[in-house]
């Protein structure tokens, strides 16, 4: 019992931190029909930016990295998405690739391929015991701010002007323009939030792995891409839900797989990912809008 | 000429190869009501896109009351008083019925309390109050069409454009609409420029009729003077794309207005 628990944590932590990820593609592919591949650069300016600026204590340095990557966030938009607004979704993946494999290039010109180590909220790997449970304080970490952060999503979206022309220019953006809804304001907005959520998510990560590479975005954009796929494209549910369901998939093949199995975990995954959506391909909350436009 | 107006002059839209609104003038003015007519093909939703700052003209100007419009973003002509509608109805179907109608304040600039009290009347006012919190998606299509009404009436705006509001509607609900469209003229003193294939809706509400073929206004005047317009018989008896007689829309007697 205190094992299966144990791996529900586990799960937990690792879903929130999928469900993050997830979160950030699934807003900007709401609004603007568009898979940024780019959103795992974003978590990469993060890490860099922990690595680099220094600060007289935590919360600041944090706060700042945070505005570093909303900012650095609205200017990918302002300058690489901005031009081929309403082009064909090809048009627009390969253009999210592009910005992609340019800020890789450029953290590995700039700065070195090699990792970089950093030290951020280093106390948080500690655990402490419930019982026979151990807990990492970094898990119920990620659970809490994760869920504080879906929460505050939540009462945006439901609650505030913007939040409501968001959830109506994602599901019809022409409709909402001649509704006099600014198409530059809800873009940006969305692409500010996005910003928010990689900043978190660069927070947790950078604290669990100590490190920071020029290649670390495409983790992020991989286990991204198959949770919103999973969850259901177009739907924000179904992307934190898909956060989830991978985590609590990767965590249960770690603990069931006969142990010379084990390195291959990732394949298990990905192939029972490809099992659901044979079974289900608009995956687990379709979004009627995402149907219309395929 | 009214005070306030739409006047589009010389407009043209052109794509490769074909000129879908070729050199149209239009004119709406305060509280009238301008039926846009013709067959299927013939530019007419893309002249309202090209009013509306959803296609941008290849030549021509729009004025709304005098202010040159063309080249505006959709929103920014939407904030003017120029509220339009789709073929469809195209609600927000996740969003309840009530945000639905209330997105049309909040789009012109209504703080959420204005908004949120604007779309509660204007819900009392069509007895749809009851549906408020039941999301679009679920609504029964008269409701749905009622609501996308009332979505675009939340803009107040000076000019409303109907992208065919009477598709797939039975003759009753068809009369229903008519008599709606007619009040809501009355009510806001708003214009109303209606693009329709029924013409028992058009003949009935519309003052005047324009009608377009080929990207060009073959006809404009009452609907009696259109009726007997050899021009637009042509053009709907199909002889030009030789379609049959028979499948061509029937254009119902009108008592001549003059």
């Amino acid at each position: 019992m205190t094992e299966v628990l144990q791996y529900v944590i586990d799960g937990a932590a690792l879903g929130s931190l999928y469900a993050l990820f997830a979160l950030g593609i699934g807003l900007i592919f709401g609004i603007m029909n568009l898979i940024n591949f780019a959103h795992g650069e974003l978590v990469m300016v993060g890490g860099y930016v922990l690595v680099f600026v220094s600060a007289p204590s935590t919360i600041v340095r944090v706060t700042l990295m945070i505005v570093i990557v909303i900012v650095f966030a609205l200017v990918m938009e302002r300058v690489a998405f901005r031009p081929v607004r309403g082009a064909r979704a090809d048009t627009l993946l390969v253009t999210s690739f592009a910005v992609s494999f340019l800020l890789q290039s450029l953290a590995i010109v700039l700065i070195g391929a090699l990792q970089k180590s950093v030290g951020i909220l280093s106390s948080l790997n500690e655990s402490f015991t419930v019982g026979e449970l151990s807990i990492r304080k970094l898990d119920v970490f990620t659970v809490a701010v994760t869920a504080g952060l879906l929460a505050a999503l939540v009462v945006f979206l439901g609650r505030t002007r913007l939040g409501v022309q968001m959830r109506a220019a994602a599901e019809d953006f022409r409709m909402a323009r001649a509704l006099g809804v600014r198409a530059n304001t809800v873009i940006a907005t969305a692409f500010a939030l996005s910003g928010l959520l990689a900043a978190v998510a660069a927070l947790i990560l950078v604290a669990q792995t100590g490190v920071v590479s020029p290649t670390m975005g495409l983790t992020v954009v991989l286990a991204a891409f198959i949770a919103t796929i999973v969850g259901g494209l177009g739907s924000l549910t179904g992307a934190v839900l898909g956060g989830y369901v991978l985590g609590a998939l990767t965590v249960a093949l770690q603990a069931t797989l006969p142990l010379g199995y084990r390195p291959y975990r990732d394949a298990f995954v990905f192939a029972i990912v490809v099992l659901v959506l044979i079974l289900r391909p608009q995956g687990l909350i379709s979004s009627r809008a995402v149907v219309e436009r395929v | 000429m009214s005070a306030a107006q739409i006047r589009a002059e010389d407009i043209s839209v052109h794509f490769v190869g074909v000129k879908a609104v070729d050199g149209v003038d239009l004119t709406l003015g305060y509280g009238e009501i301008l039926g846009l007519i013709g067959p299927n093909g013939a530019g007419k939703t893309t002249l309202v896109n090209a009013l509306t700052g959803f296609q941008e003209p290849t030549g021509g100007r729009v004025f709304l009351d005098d202010v040159e419009i063309t080249g505006w973003t959709p929103h920014a002509i939407g904030r003017r008083g120029l509220g339009r509608t789709f073929q469809g109805i195209r609600l927000f179907r996740e969003l309840t019925a009530f945000e639905n109608v209330e997105l049309g304040a909040l789009g012109v600039g209504a703080s959420r309390k204005e908004a949120r009290m604007l779309a509660t009347e204007l819900l009392e006012r069509m007895h749809l109050r009851d549906r408020a919190d039941q999301k679009a998606g679920s609504l029964p299509y008269g409701d749905e069409r009622r609501i996308g009404l009332l979505r675009v009436l939340a803009m107040k705006p000076s000019f409303l454009l109907l992208d065919e509001p009477a598709a797939g509607m039975n003759e009753g609900e068809s009369d229903d609409l008519t008599t709606a469209i007619g009040e809501i003229r009355n009510e806001f003193g708003c214009g109303v420029l209606v693009i329709e294939h029924d013409m028992r809706v058009i003949m009935g509400l519309c003052e005047r009729i324009q009608v377009l073929d080929y990207g060009k206004t073959i006809s404009l005047g009452t609907p009696a003077e259109v009726q007997r317009d050899p021009a637009v018989i042509t053009a709907y008896l199909g002889t030009k794309r030789g379609a049959s007689a028979a499948a061509a829309p029937e254009l119902p007697e009108v008592p001549d207005a003059s």
